[in-house]
């Protein structure tokens, strides 16, 4: 899962889609995320960060995870 | 060591979008090269509301004397400010123009006031007329500016050039609100397209902006059953596609293009703002049908004249939903904010949110019976910041006299 190659993010959970015009703020959890997922660290990798970090079951972030997804493809941000 | 608290992971689509379609943020392909938005202060003048459309670029378009000294207020430079309506004061004018700021001519009667003035005061004020039209839509808001089917705006620009006092560098429209169709904008810019062509052709004037006034739609409900729903209204894109396609055909030489000039109002700021409320009580009417009566009505939520607004229950609901009707607290029979809306059972206490009332209503609401409720802003980290105090009685006695006959009391 990649976010789109043209997406802008900045560290402060800013997006911005320079084809469409359109930006998303994200909370500081999913900016946090996103900046793994741009380090390119695998869905796993990720996991284990946020489970050693918050105070957080790991089947709670695995259903995070499927949600935000969701919420990403709808805004079209990611790669198909 | 101890872990941080979780949250769960979110992003929010930001308004802030809806300016970008136009190609706002020129880093940034932009759908036509010189775009500026002016900030229609009528829509919402509460101070922080405008410095933030000021932050983000917005010029600011105003239409009364007090509008206009609220725009400088919050650091609009005179040259920055759009002044339009139908009432314009002489010491008004003469400001405006001391400003230099772009006046929009609303009629003959202004028209001519502006040349005495200018020539009195020994300067080339910068202007603009306002146009209306037909662009094939209902009703025609032909009361503001001059009309163009039967040759008053040309008759009005030959009056510009030919005094030699105003310096004509605009054509301003508002088609009008809530615009549904985006082949009227198309319209629109046609028509003023062709005002501008003959500027240039017969009179060598490059008109340098074209604005196309305000009216895109929010995402709120029309009242009435016939209303076409929300999610079946055009979006931004394609309005914003439709205006600036029409301006790149309309005869402008490629590196002549106007300056595009937008006053958009309720699509930027509508969904921004949220009403929070309680239930006063619930009873039956006599046929049965239940009632809720709120602590709002429409002496705060005027917009609830045009829209069902959507409202919220703010605390766990069964699903068991209601036909209900929603009444404020006004005892005055206008006070109806829903007629039928769907709701789960409430008590008295629960609270609700209305949704989408960022337009509008901050200017439009009355003290009329209650006092007007405090207006808070939630910052991008979600700060929460006071932006307008409660009225209290002290604020309405402020404006009030005694006659000394009537002093003892
Ligand atoms: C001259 C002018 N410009 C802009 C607007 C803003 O319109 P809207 O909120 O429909 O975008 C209005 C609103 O009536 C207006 O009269």
């Amino acid at each position: 899962m990649q976010l789109r190659k043209n997406i802008a993010t900045s560290e402060d959970g800013f997006l911005f889609n320079p084809s469409t015009g359109d930006s998303w703020s994200a909370n500081s959890m999913a900016a946090e995320w996103f900046a793994w997922l741009k380090e390119g660290r695998s869905r796993e990798e990720i996991m284990d960060l946020i489970t050693e970090k918050y105070e957080v079951e790991r089947s709670r972030v695995e259903l995070d995870w499927e949600d935000l997804m969701k919420q990403l493809q709808e805004a079209r941000l990611l790669q198909s | 060591m101890s872990k941080l608290r979780y949250e769960s992971p979110a992003i929010r689509k930001l308004n802030a979008g809806g300016m970008n379609k136009f190609g706002t943020r020129t880093e940034y392909e932009p759908v036509y090269p010189k775009v500026q938005f002016a900030w229609s202060y009528k829509t919402n003048y509460l101070d922080a509301v405008c410095r933030i459309f000021h932050q983000e670029g917005s010029w600011a378009e105003v239409v009364s004397g007090f509008e206009y000294e609220k725009a400088l207020g919050n650091g609009v430079p005179g040259h920055r400010i759009l002044f339009n309506g139908p009432e314009k004061t002489e010491a008004e004018l003469r400001r405006a123009v001391e400003l230099d700021s772009l006046i929009h001519i609303d009629h003959f009667d202004e028209l001519y006031q502006l040349t005495d003035i200018a020539a009195g005061m020994g300067r080339k004020p910068r202007v603009a007329i306002r146009v209306n039209m037909d662009t094939g839509t209902y009703p025609l808001w032909d009361r503001f500016g001059f009309n163009y089917e039967n040759g008053q705006a040309m008759e009005a620009l030959t009056r510009i050039v030919s005094s030699g006092r105003l310096e004509l560098i605009g054509l301003h429209c508002h088609i009008g609100t809530y615009m549904m169709s985006v082949e009227a904008y198309r319209k629109a810019i046609q028509k003023l397209g062709s005002l501008a062509v003959h500027s240039r052709d017969a009179w060598g004037i490059d008109i340098r902006y074209i604005d196309i006034g305000g009216g895109f739609p929010s995402g709120n409900q029309l009242r009435g059953a016939h209303a076409t729903p929300t999610d079946a209204l055009p979006s931004i894109d394609e309005y914003a596609e439709a205006i600036t396609d029409e301006l790149q055909r309309t005869g402008f030489a490629p590196d002549a293009l106007p300056l595009l000039m937008l006053e958009t109002g309720r699509a930027l700021i509508d969904e921004a703002g949220y009403l929070l409320g309680s239930v006063l009580a619930t009873k039956r009417l006599s046929d049965g049908r239940r009632a809720n009566i709120m602590d709002f009505g429409v002496n705060i939520l005027f917009t609830s004249f045009w829209y069902e607004h959507r409202i919220s229950p703010a605390q766990p609901f069964s699903h068991h939903t209601e036909d209900v009707t929603i009444y404020g607290p006004l005892c005055m029979n206008i006070d109806m904010v829903r007629q039928h809306a769907s709701l789960p059972l409430l008590n008295k206490g629960d609270r609700v949110v209305v949704h989408n009332v960022g337009a509008y209503n901050m200017t439009q609401w009355m003290q009329f019976i209650q006092m007007r409720p405090r207006v808070v802003l939630i910052d991008e980290q979600g700060a929460v910041h006071l932006i307008r105090e409660a009225e209290d009685l002290a604020f309405i006695k402020l404006q009030e006299r005694i006659p000394p006959h009537l002093a003892d009391a």
